[in-house]
This record gives C-alpha cells, sequence and structure tokens, in this order.
C-alpha cells in the first residue's frame, strides 16, 4: 500500500497562517493520516484545544473518510452551518486533501500538515519514498530500485564518494541507494547491468504539472 | 596542444599537485598568496568548487587567477550547482580562458553546507560530466549542435579507495575512465597497505592516480575526519602518533606524516604522484614537499 506521507506544521508557522482569523473549523481524513498520527481523530482534537487556548473559537471539527475522494464537498455539507461561521478552513490531510476540499468549498483553507512524499509502507510503521514519478522509468537496469528517488543525488551512474558503510551522507539512517542496487544485482547474477553507462536522463519525461486523460473509446 | 599538466602527467615524472581554495568574498589576497608561494613548485592547482557546498568565490574564477598568476589550474567542477547547459557553458569559457584540465566531482550534498535549503541541481553525474567533456572537444555541445570554436581539456575525476563497499565504488571508477578521464585522484589515503591493494587493481587500467594527501593537524582533526568524513579512515597508529607531539608541535607532526607517506609513494612507485589537501594551510605545502625530499 501507498499513501501520502506528512508532518504537522510548526506551531508557530500555523499560528502566522490563521493570524487575523478568530474562527476556525478543523478538518482531519481517516485514510493516510490518520495511520501516519498527523490528521485522525486525536489530533484534530489536539489541535482543537491548542487552537482554543489561544484563543481561536473552533467553529467545529470532522474526519472525513478520504479528504482526497470527490465526495469530501458532499460529506462535508452536513456540517454547512459550522463551515459558514468560520472564517478558515484548517486541514490536517495531505496536500491531495487541502486542494480537493478547496476546489469544492468557498473558503480559504489553511494547511496544517506539510505533505513529504508517497511512501511505501515497507515494515509496521515505516514508510519510505520509492519512487518519484519522474516519467522515465530506469529500474529495468538497476534490479528494480530507483535511484533517482532512493539516491539523495539522484545519481543514476553509481554511489558518489559520500556512501558510507552502506548508509548516506545526509542521514546514517537512510540506505545508500547503490549499494541496495549493487547488492540485490550481485545477488541476481547481473552486475553487468549495474556496468552499464546511463547517459544524462531527460528530467522531462513528463513536463510539470503533469496531466492525462483516459483516452475516449 | 595538451596542457602542461598533461604533459606532466605522460612525461611518467612524480607527479604533485596541491590546492588553491576561493574565500567567501573578493578579497583574493590569501589565494593569491599560496598561489604566488606553490605555483613553480607543483604540476597543478585544484581550485575547489564550493568546498564542502560552502558558497565562496567561484572555482573558474580562481582557476583563471592562477592561470594569470603564471601557475596551472586544474578547474574543480561539481554538478551539485549547475545543470548540463551551465556546465557546458562553464567548460567553453574555461578554456577560452587558458584553463584546459577539469577535474569533474559529483559534489556534495547541499545539506552539508551553509545553504541547506538551495535547490540541488545533480542534472548530471560525474561520469556523464567526463563524457559531456569529450562530447565538446569533438566540437559539438550535448544536444549535437556544431560548436563555433571548440575547447580542449586533461579531464580527471576521483574515486574512494577506502569507500564500504569498495565494489560499487570501483564499478564508478571503470565508468569514468570509460567516459574518458585521463587522471584520477583519490579522497584522502592513510593506510598505504590497503593503498597498494587498490592501485593492484587500478594498475590495469591506462590512467594516472594522484594518491589524496590529508594534512593532519591534531588528533582530535584525525578523528573526526574518521567520524565525520564518508570514506576516510585514519588509521589507530597515526592518531596516536598525532597525539604524541609536543605541545604546539601537532602540525609539524602531521606535516611529518604527510611527508613520510609522499616518500614512500614516490620510493615504492605505488602510484604516479600526489595531491596534497592542505584545507586552509596551503602554506605548509612547501614544508610537506621538503618533509618528503622533494
Amino acid at each position: 500500500m501507498i499513501r501520502s506521507i506528512t508532518r504537522q506544521k510548526p506551531a508557530e508557522e500555523i499560528e502566522r497562517l490563521l493570524d487575523g482569523m478568530g474562527r476556525i473549523f478543523i478538518i482531519g481524513c481517516g485514510t493516510c493520516v490518520t495511520l501516519t498520527r498527523t490528521g485522525g481523530l486525536p489530533e484534530v482534537e489536539a489541535m482543537k484545544k491548542s487552537l482554543s487556548e489561544k484563543g481561536k473559537v473552533v467553529t467545529g471539527t470532522t474526519v472525513v473518510p478520504v479528504a482526497c475522494d470527490n465526495l469530501t464537498g458532499e460529506i462535508l455539507g452536513e456540517v454547512e452551518n459550522q463551515i459558514k461561521q468560520a472564517d478558515a478552513l484548517l486541514i490536517m490531510t495531505c496536500a491531495y486533501g487541502v486542494q480537493t476540499i478547496a476546489r469544492q468549498m468557498k473558503k480559504m483553507v489553511i494547511p496544517a500538515l506539510d505533505t513529504l512524499f508517497i511512501g511505501k509502507e515497507t515494515g509496521a510503521g515505516e514508510f519510505n519514498e520509492v519512487c518519484s514519478q519522474c516519467g522515465t522509468c530506469i529500474i529495468g537496469e538497476t534490479g528494480g530500485i530507483c535511484p533517482v528517488t532512493a539516491c539523495h543525488k539522484g545519481l543514476v551512474n553509481g554511489p558518489c564518494g559520500g556512501t558510507n558503510n552502506g548508509k548516506c551522507e545526509i542521514d546514517n539512517t537512510k540506505d545508500c541507494a547503490w549499494t541496495m542496487i549493487y547488492n540485490r544485482l550481485s545477488e541476481l547474477g547481473r552486475l553487468d547491468a549495474m556496468r552499464k553507462y546511463q547517459k544524462p536522463r531527460n528530467h522531462l519525461g513528463e513536463p510539470s504539472p503533469g496531466k492525462f486523460a483516459i483516452p475516449a473509446e | 596542444m595538451p596542457s602542461a599538466f598533461k604533459k606532466a602527467l605522460d612525461s611518467g615524472k612524480f607527479i604533485i599537485t596541491c590546492e588553491a581554495a576561493p574565500g567567501k568574498g573578493t578579497n583574493l589576497e590569501k589565494m593569491k598568496h599560496h598561489i604566488e608561494l606553490l605555483k613553480d613548485k607543483v604540476d597543478g592547482m585544484n581550485v575547489t568548487d564550493h568546498q564542502s557546498s560552502v558558497m565562496r568565490y567561484p572555482s573558474l574564477g580562481g582557476a583563471i587567477l592562477v592561470k594569470e598568476m603564471g601557475g596551472e589550474p586544474i578547474l574543480q567542477m561539481t554538478c551539485r550547482d549547475r545543470n548540463r547547459m551551465a556546465l557546458q557553458a562553464d567548460l567553453l569559457f574555461a578554456s577560452s580562458r587558458g584553463v584546459h584540465n577539469v577535474l569533474c566531482l559529483t559534489g556534495d550534498s547541499v545539506m552539508l553546507g551553509d545553504h541547506k535549503e538551495a535547490k540541488p541541481v545533480f542534472d548530471l553525474d560525474s561520469s556523464q560530466l567526463v563524457a559531456a567533456v569529450r562530447t565538446l572537444e569533438k566540437g559539438r555541445d550535448m544536444a549535437g549542435n556544431e560548436l563555433d570554436g571548440g575547447v580542449r581539456f586533461c579531464a580527471g575525476a576521483i574515486v574512494t579507495p577506502e569507500a564500504n563497499p569498495i565494489e560499487p565504488q570501483l564499478i564508478k571508477f571503470e565508468k569514468k575512465l570509460e567516459a574518458g578521464a585521463e587522471f584520477i585522484q583519490t579522497q584522502a589515503v592513510y593506510d598505504m597497505e590497503n593503498f597498494k591493494k587498490f592501485m593492484e587493481y587500478a594498475r590495469q587500467f591506462p590512467v594516472k592516480i594522484l594518491a589524496g594527501i590529508i594534512l593532519l593537524t591534531s588528533a582530535p582533526m584525525a578523528r573526526f575526519m574518521n567520524k565525520n568524513v564518508a570514506g576516510v579512515t585514519v588509521p589507530q597508529d597515526l592518531i596516536d602518533e598525532m597525539a604524541s607531539a609536543p605541545k604546539g608541535g601537532a602540525l609539524n607532526k602531521g606535516i611529518e606524516i604527510a611527508g613520510r607517506m609522499i616518500r614512500q609513494i614516490k620510493e615504492e612507485n605505488i602510484c604516479d604522484g600526489v595531491h596534497v589537501m592542505a584545507i586552509g594551510k596551503e602554506e605548509k605545502v612547501v614544508d610537506i614537499m621538503a618533509a618528503a625530499g622533494l
């Protein structure tokens, strides 16, 4: 399963974003942010308490099942009056949820979380970024491990000099992608794939902003 | 016409290169002092490129300064801050101003430096940058367009002989050679027996290898490198030797150790030369060379 991985913004930033807005409605989400404990029911309750202590009026709270779903607008219709009374919506979902809600409600939206990456659950309670959706997939030659994502520098021809006992120079809790790729290809007896020179990447596989429409039948 | 550094590499003599590190700001006096002191004593002076990801006067400006002062510059270029267009343009600029040696590096993470929120580039990697140099030399840019006026370079790259694990590092090393690297500078080496093992492997390739020598300035500095610098290992006996120096004598002890290593590399013909990194104490390179008997 993949999840949208988030982190709560610092309290000072949230306070600054809410400056001049006295009445707030808080929205959480029952999916990714509940799992990562950044925007589920307990976090929404804690935010309500914290804002109330700072003198804000919390007009109401809700935790929608899947904030990024287009049905979210209809679900929020049930708390329409409380939303109407608010100056802004403080949204404790990932940015997909925030943008879905912004499109559907005629209200200022304030994200309470930063969206970090789309994470693959790799262990109990552990998520890693394994794909950055670059549009030019090269993992057919790297044993199924993406160096564009898993290497801090996105290097495609092998490790940099910062690789350190199988870990990355920026953080010794992060694996060195090229040590992982080497080990995987070594196991598979396919180190020849790593020896192959990779040309400079096409960084515009899908020029930002990405767009896709299902072709008409 | 090959660069003076390339001629020196091809001559078979024992090569010695050092560094000239641009500072933060436009005061170039310290760098000029180091260039003046060393330009006639070494075969080339590396000009570092925002070393350790700390923003400074640019390596290209420093390399031109070395050239203007009569030295032989080796332009360090990292892939951290420029995309392929900017890198190629700077290569054109360098060649047009008489800078004909380039050392291609990946570059440290932006996060290790003093502009931690800057956008990291890494459009190319070090082996692709070497290949780009060779492409430009053929009179075309990376997009295949013809150049009006070409470039010539002696191109090099780096390797970390003590990386752990070593195998992925060696695969990358071979890619750099295939891309066209003519010389390789190593990350600092201190354990000569380990380095000899690396050289047994590296000798099979037609490339000049310059052993990296970082001047030890104190026992805590050696311990700091062991803890914080990837691929650098100062053995305990050298740390003990540094610690045994009398008060105020650690730097001289470091000079003695660096000189001894260089002498051993030369006498035992372990590799083709050395690249001395005195990291801010470039004036000591003269003393290190004297201690090495050069």
